[in-house]
């Protein structure tokens, strides 16, 4: 296992890139432990300075420091798509495991229901659920987005695993006795960290891409920084129009690369579990 | 009964409504399983804190439906059967913001717009993204090959709300080509003159653009890795040792193969491009069912946001149905075996 990360470290530029940066990303929000400034208070800094070596990102209409608003934003969001991803998980690794194992009837169901859960057309179900649930937490949220959260992936872990099935191991461990749970969890397993990972990191970019949606719309919890609502309190204030361009370009920047980041990562975590994509990434 | 095709046919409705079922159920459910909530007060409260002008009559027929839909009375699947009957029947209620019209009548007006956009753009981008795929990934040494595969590498991770940002930023402010928003120019009444038509384009232009960069990209990376893989197929390698012309190869048999499982990724990715869509139609105040989403947000209009969400559930299951139905006139296989 930490073979590979240092191989992917060394000859992937890609993955070293990622690294790096999402690393510096997540110091940056830990910093917001050390912060001087309660996030949820406003109006204790002069409002709407240009950065400045006293406000490094300068300070918005509400009076408060962008940095140190960017630390809190940050965590939260990372918080919420780290939740979101591991609840995913464990749904979508039960149904991959179990329906590509089993196979027949109960994966015919299984399947049924896990592409009905990707057709969904998640954005107005999201926004009815909001307005039916009203305040909802940032981890309610996060729970709520698990629920949905999860198809996908389970159709990639599913087909890993149906190949897996038909090796001479499976057969060896049927016949020593092994249980479905205990093969399924014991033996295939192991094989199918790697697309967990790369599905995990995908399933972070797009919750956080539908928490800054909902966001936008005015539909999250608006006290609570995170990047999401960053952009919606700029927006509010109409910052582009009023000139308070730091206010959004520092948001916008971190989050671009948090994207770029995440999105770089799951393509080179991806690429090296397809092996024909290696082979024709060296031919040309 | 033995005849695939029509056991691939029953199979395909079943899935259909199974996505019904499912997509209503856990509109019932999820908010069941959030402690302490009242729905039905929660969304009169939200309504009444963000509506301007509250009609007595609106609240109560408001009240009405929702106690049908989320009230609390009897056991849960009492309350269970009572919810799909609202549903069945298209029970909405009248729209809040703008009473007493019923919010079915909204959703149709609504309607046309983002069918013939998201119709458009569906197709277009399908088309253009998995033909460029195919001939990238064939041609997979040419250079405007990996130029391509650069480029669609850089706009997929873009969000549509960002795409539909920019493109509004540089095409109607920085560079005053388009209009800002809207289906049509102001003033003008929808007949079918050269001018009205010429303004549904104009206007249409930048969401149609900004739906079918962001579309182009997923459909170009998938055809140009599954390209790849057919052409290690025996019987590509076949047709060219019969001395097969390489555009017969690339079109007859190698995009005809891989265009099999595009199809498939097209029904499934319908509800993710149905929310892109949305999303790009408030960007550009497009006046289609998105539009009046987001004014059903604004407005704290519940009744509106319930029938628009039971209505996209309902289209999407549908619209991946008749895919899926599409799908035997490409894959002779599904017939005949």
């Amino acid at each position: 296992m930490f073979n590979i990360i240092k191989d992917l470290f060394k000859f992937d530029g890609r993955f070293r890139f990622s690294i790096i940066t999402l690393l510096c990303i997540i110091l940056f929000s830990l910093l917001s432990f050390w912060s001087p400034y309660d996030p949820s208070s406003s109006y204790y800094v002069p409002s709407n300075i240009p950065p400045s070596a006293k406000y490094l990102f300068g300070t918005n209409s509400r009076g408060q420091d962008i940095f140190w608003m960017m630390t809190f934003a940050i965590k939260n969001s990372l918080i919420f798509g780290i939740i979101t991803a591991l609840l995913s998980r464990i749904l979508s690794i039960f149904v991959g495991l179990i329906s590509g194992y089993k196979g027949g009837i109960i994966d015919k169901v299984l399947m049924s229901i896990n592409d009905s859960f990707i057709v969904l057309p998640l954005l107005p179900i999201l926004i009815l659920l909001k307005f039916i649930i009203g305040r909802m937490e940032l981890t309610t949220l996060a729970l709520v987005m698990a629920v949905f959260g999860w198809s996908w992936d389970a159709r990639l872990i599913r087909s890993q695993v149906l190949s897996l099935r038909e090796r001479d191991f499976t057969y060896t461990s049927v016949f020593s006795g092994m249980g479905t749970l205990k093969i399924t969890f014991k033996e295939y397993f192991p094989f199918i960290i790697p697309i967990v990972l790369a599905t995990t990191v995908n399933n972070m970019l797009w919750s956080l891409g539908m928490e800054i949606t909902l966001a936008i719309l005015g539909l999250s919890t608006v006290e609570i920084p995170t990047i999401g609502t960053t952009i919606y309190w700029a927006n509010q204030h109409q910052a582009l129009i009023s000139g308070i361009w730091w206010w959004l370009t520092f948001p916008v920047i971190i989050s671009i690369f948090l994207f770029l980041a995440l999105y770089l990562l799951s393509v080179s975590l991806s690429e090296y579990l397809d092996p024909r994509l290696r082979i024709q990434q060296a031919r040309v | 009964m033995k005849n695939p095709f029509i056991i691939y046919i029953i199979q395909r409705i079943l899935q259909c409504i199974v996505v019904i079922f499912i997509g209503t159920t856990v509109t019932f459910v999820i908010p069941r399983l959030v402690p302490s909530t009242n729905p039905v007060e929660t969304a009169i409260a939200r309504a009444q804190m963000m509506g301007q002008y509250t009609d007595p009559k609106a609240v109560d027929e408001m009240r009405r439906v929702l106690k049908k839909l989320y009230g609390l009375e009897g056991t849960t699947f009492q309350q269970y059967i009572r919810y799909w009957g609202s549903v069945l029947r298209g029970d909405f209620g009248p729209s809040f913001s703008s009473f007493p019209t019923p919010v079915m009548t909204l959703i149709r007006v609504s309607l046309s717009w983002t069918a013939g956009l998201l119709l458009l753009t569906t197709i277009l981008s399908w088309i253009i993204g998995t033909l460029l795929g195919g001939l990238a990934g064939y041609f997979s040494e040419k250079p405007w090959a990996r130029i391509l595969e650069i480029f669609t590498n850089a706009i997929r991770p873009i969000p549509y709300y960002i795409m539909a940002l920019l493109m509004l930023i540089l095409f109607s402010y920085v560079l005053p080509l388009f209009p800002r928003g809207g289906a049509f120019a102001i003033g003008l009444t929808p007949t079918f003159s050269w001018q009205f038509i010429r303004s549904v384009i104009i206007h249409a232009f930048l969401p149609a653009l900004s739906l079918i960069v962001v579309g182009i990209g997923g459909w170009f990376q998938n055809m140009r890795v599954l390209v790849s893989n057919v052409i290690r197929e025996d019987y590509v390698v076949y047709a060219e040792t019969l001395n097969i012309s390489p555009q017969d190869i690339l079109y007859k048999y190698v995009i005809r193969n891989a265009a099999l499982p595009q199809l498939t990724g097209l029904a499934l990715q319908l509800g993710m491009i149905f929310s892109g869509a949305l999303i790009t139609e408030v960007v550009f105040n497009y006046p289609g069912l998105g539009f009046l989403l987001y004014t059903g947000i604004l407005r704290g209009d519940y009744s509106l946001i319930m029938g628009i969400t039971f209505f996209s559930i309902v289209a999407i299951a549908v619209g991946a149905l008749i895919i899926d139905l599409l799908y035997p006139l490409f894959d002779p296989r599904v017939r005949y075996t």
